[in-house]
């Protein structure tokens, strides 16, 4: 097992590796408009140097003067000497703008995920229990409908509904007007009074999935040979459904609901985009929009560590959960 | 593949024994899955909102009689600012000798105007007030005339000239005397009641007036006969008029008092051609127009058109890689797989969505002319798609690889290139086909976000997601639903439909299926 894990990691490494002077490559591709814009900006101040000057003197402090393969391994020295720069867009170092937008995201993740798994679970057994009856197809259809919604289509709706007509929720925002005014537990409300939109955004675009899920591996487990077992022995329906068939569908359900746990903190970009909410999401895309390459490298190569984490733990959890599975 | 006993019909109970081949009748697999497929009544549902969508998609847009980008025009009723008018209480100085009444010396006077003093001194000079009549006075120094101050004013009614001030001092005079004519500059004038001043001919010159008059645009001379009419409405306490200009040209204006500058603005009502934006949905245009004044039916047509055209496009690079990089992998194996298998979750570990924003706001900065931005955009989504594909190609073949008939196929001596193709890649298929329809709402969901963000399709070009993209602006959101929420539900209904579609051809696919 052991062996496995470090094999696994060394091989994630790798991978990370390459996909960061992708990245890299990517980025460095990009027509520098930011540093272009700095430049002029300081160039136009009275009695300041030429553009070019700062042209030269900006891209030398932002590691581009060198090659692209020559540049990537400096911003990797910096990053293992724990450095990651300072972003452009929000003049603060990077992983302070990351310390102030990343719970923010996880909260709201964390929450939507514990409903998405509080509602999908039990609705994917209940199709699969029930299957070809109208609630299966009810909650099949419901499924696909979360599915093929389109996130900002869905918010644009439920802010229609709420924010415009019911007037119950702000359009945009974390904090409401008078946010400043209020106590501990008040602005703590308020917060949370901002993100209900968000989190049934997310509850319903994603629960879909997971749903079709649990009905398919539960489908499986019905039909295998242990269950007619059970149900020959005599055992209640109920018995049979919830100590025999559930236990078994748990494992694949741990596995993927434990691999899509590291992606909470990455954030939801588009939602968060949408409500103007100022989690991690939203600030990478602030940040990519203005081509602020220190943020987006690290966000996307934080990204990159959260899915390579995100399949070792989902690898690791079905050979800690299922006895069967050994893994070399 | 599997026979099905169909039973045997009355014709062929006689022309058959009962052993016959030709008494069972024989489907070929793809009839099989076809029947499968048709039984399901979700699954075809989906397919005829499918083809209902690329008819109106791309039958739609044939028959619809505008086109995708063209204006549509209507003529309003808009309010310019004309002019402003000003009664005049303050005083007006009008000024001979430029360096003697200057500024200080004019609020020096105005001083001793309402002090009723008849001379001042400033900084060691003296003036004189010479008071001609009630509201008008000269202001001399050292026998000389220097300027003067009234509250009437002397407009040239034929152009925006200033008039001389020899003029100006000898109209006011003749007016505040009741003089019925005097002589300036050489010439001789004759002034009436209303202040009115004609030239020896008889022809109107100037007007002496406690209204100012002046016109918003610079390039606009006003008449005396529009000023006229404008003050006769004044002074009547009305706030409209219409008044028909020397070339015959009718215009209504409005007046309004605007209390801050003790003004009234005059605002004229003109007939303007503007694009025809937001209508509400009429028999011309059942869904109304855009923001552009674009047809929005119309655009929705196009708009389908563009997204299904990219989405088919986007699975067909996907699979495309993907077939070749999984089959290679999977047949071949050993450091091949690896390697490929290596790329594969490379692939798999970028975060395709911040990239793809990334290259989009990139080509925005590169102003990416917009059809070629529509092939950069397929280019990309196929590029960064294929990883799911090729995993899923490699798992199958490595599991089909160990089958049976793939060892028959050595055993016969086929070729390598024929037992991928003829042998290994057709039994791969119907997983593909399930995949690629899934991935097809998929894609078009990515398309529609990316132009939502407007980072995806742009203008001239309609795609589902820019047409809904005008929610952003709040009014849009608030009050022309027409805009936004038929792309909306066309977008839900197309992407259900591919996923309904391609859940009915995976249990149609799969022959442990009961039904």
């Amino acid at each position: 097992m052991r062996k496995y894990i470090i094999k696994r990691l060394l091989i994630s490494v790798v991978i990370l590796f390459f996909v960061a002077f992708i990245i890299y490559a990517l980025m460095r591709c990009l027509p520098t408009s930011y540093v272009e814009n700095m430049a002029r900006q300081k160039s136009m101040q009275p009695g300041s140097k030429s553009f070019e000057e700062w042209m030269e003197q900006l891209t030398a402090a932002y590691n581009m003067d060198k090659g692209i393969i020559l540049g990537f391994f400096g911003w990797m020295g910096n990053i293992l000497k724990g450095n990651f720069g300072d972003s452009w867009r929000w003049t603060v170092p990077v992983v302070e703008k990351f310390h102030d937008t990343v719970w923010l995201s996880f909260v709201m993740g964390a929450i939507s995920f514990a409903l998405e798994i509080l509602i999908a679970i039990p609705l994917g057994i209940v199709a699969a229990t029930k299957q070809y009856s109208k609630a299966d197809y009810t909650i099949s259809v419901i499924a696909l409908a979360g599915i093929s919604l389109p996130t900002f289509f869905f918010a644009s709706l439920l802010k229609l509904v709420f924010s415009v007509k019911l007037g119950w929720f702000d359009l945009y925002g974390l904090v409401g007007r008078s946010y400043d005014q209020l106590d501990f537990m008040g602005q703590l409300l308020d917060k949370a009074h901002h993100l209900v939109l968000p989190i049934i955004t997310l509850v319903v675009v994603s629960m879909g999935s997971l749903m079709r899920y649990t009905r398919t591996n539960m489908l499986e487990v019905l039909n295998a040979d242990y269950i007619r077992t059970a149900r020959a022995k005599g055992l209640p329906e109920k018995k049979v459904i919830y100590h025999h068939a559930f236990r078994n569908t748990l494992i694949p359900l741990v596995t993927i609901i434990g691999g899509s746990l590291p992606g909470l903190f990455s954030g939801a970009l588009i939602t968060e985009t949408l409500y103007s909410i100022p989690g991690i999401g939203f600030t990478s895309y602030e940040s990519m929009v203005a081509g602020d390459i220190p943020f987006s490298m690290f966000y996307l190569v934080f990204s990159a560590i959260l899915t390579l984490l995100g399949n070792l733990l989902a690898d690791i959890l079905y050979a800690v959960v299922d006895p069967r599975v050994r893994i070399a | 593949m599997k026979k099905e006993n169909t039973a045997p019909s009355e014709n062929n109970k006689t022309t058959y024994s009962l052993n016959d081949d030709r008494r069972v009748k024989v489907l070929s697999p793809g009839a099989l899955v076809a029947k499968r497929f048709f039984r399901n009544r979700l699954a075809v549902t989906g397919l005829v909102v499918l083809i209902a969508m690329f008819a109106f998609a791309f039958i739609g847009g044939m028959v619809s009689p505008y086109k995708q980008d063209q204006k549509f025009y209507r003529v309003d009723q808009q309010s310019k600012a004309y002019a402003g008018v000003v009664r005049n209480e303050e005083w007006r100085y009008t000024v001979a000798d430029k360096d003697k009444f200057t500024g200080i010396v004019q609020a020096q006077a105005f001083l001793a105007i309402t002090k009723n003093e008849t001379a001042f001194s400033y900084d060691g000079v003296d003036y004189q007030l010479q008071k001609l009549a009630d509201d008008f006075y000269a202001v001399h120094t050292g026998g000389q005339l220097i300027g003067i101050a009234s509250k009437e004013l002397v407009n040239s009614s034929t152009s925006n000239d200033k008039l001389s001030f020899e003029f100006t001092y000898d109209a006011l005079l003749a007016k505040a005397q009741k003089g019925d004519s005097f002589v300036s500059e050489g010439k001789t004038y004759t002034v009436d009641e209303d202040g009115v001043v004609y030239d020896g001919t008889g022809a109107e010159v100037a007007y002496v007036s406690e209204y100012v008059v002046r016109a918003v645009m610079g390039d606009v001379f006003l008449t005396r006969r529009f000023k006229n009419e404008l003050i006769d409405t004044l002074e009547a306490g009305r706030t409209d008029f219409v008044f028909t200009d020397d070339d015959g040209a009718t215009a209504e204006y409005v007046l309004t008092y605007n209390a801050g500058t003790k003004s009234w603005d005059v605002m004229k009502e003109t007939d303007t051609t503007v694009f025809d934006t937001y209508a509400s949905p009429t028999k011309a245009h059942w869904l109304g127009t855009d923001r552009n004044g674009m047809d929005m039916l119309t655009r929705l047509m196009y708009g389908g058109r563009v997204s299904l055209i990219i989405g088919f496009i986007v699975v067909f690079i996907e699979s495309l890689i993907g077939v070749i990089m999984g089959g290679i992998s999977g047949y071949f194996g050993g450091w091949v797989d690896n390697l490929i298998m290596r790329i594969v979750d490379i692939f798999y570990c970028i975060p395709s969505m911040p990239v793809i924003i990334i290259l989009g706001a990139a080509m925005d900065a590169a102003n990416v002319e917009s059809s070629l931005r529509m092939l950069y955009l397929m280019l990309i989504l196929g590029f960064f798609g294929w990883a799911g594909v090729a995993r899923l190609v490699r798992g199958q073949i490595l599991s089909l690889r160990e089958q049976e008939f793939m060892t028959a196929t050595e055993a016969c001596g086929i070729s390598v290139r024929r037992r991928i193709f003829k042998h290994l890649i057709p039994n791969v298929i119907p997983q593909l086909i399930v995949t690629m329809t899934m991935g097809l709402g998929t894609t078009i969901i990515l398309e529609a976000t990316l132009s939502f963000l407007g980072l995806g399709v742009r203008f001239p070009f309609a795609s589902w997601g820019n047409i809904i993209n005008d929610v952003n602006n709040v009014f849009v959101l608030t009050h022309y639903w027409n805009i936004w929420i038929p792309a909306g539900v066309l977008l839900l209904m197309t992407v259900l439909a591919f996923n309904i579609v391609g859940d009915g051809l995976r249990d149609a696919f799969d022959p442990k299926m009961k039904r």
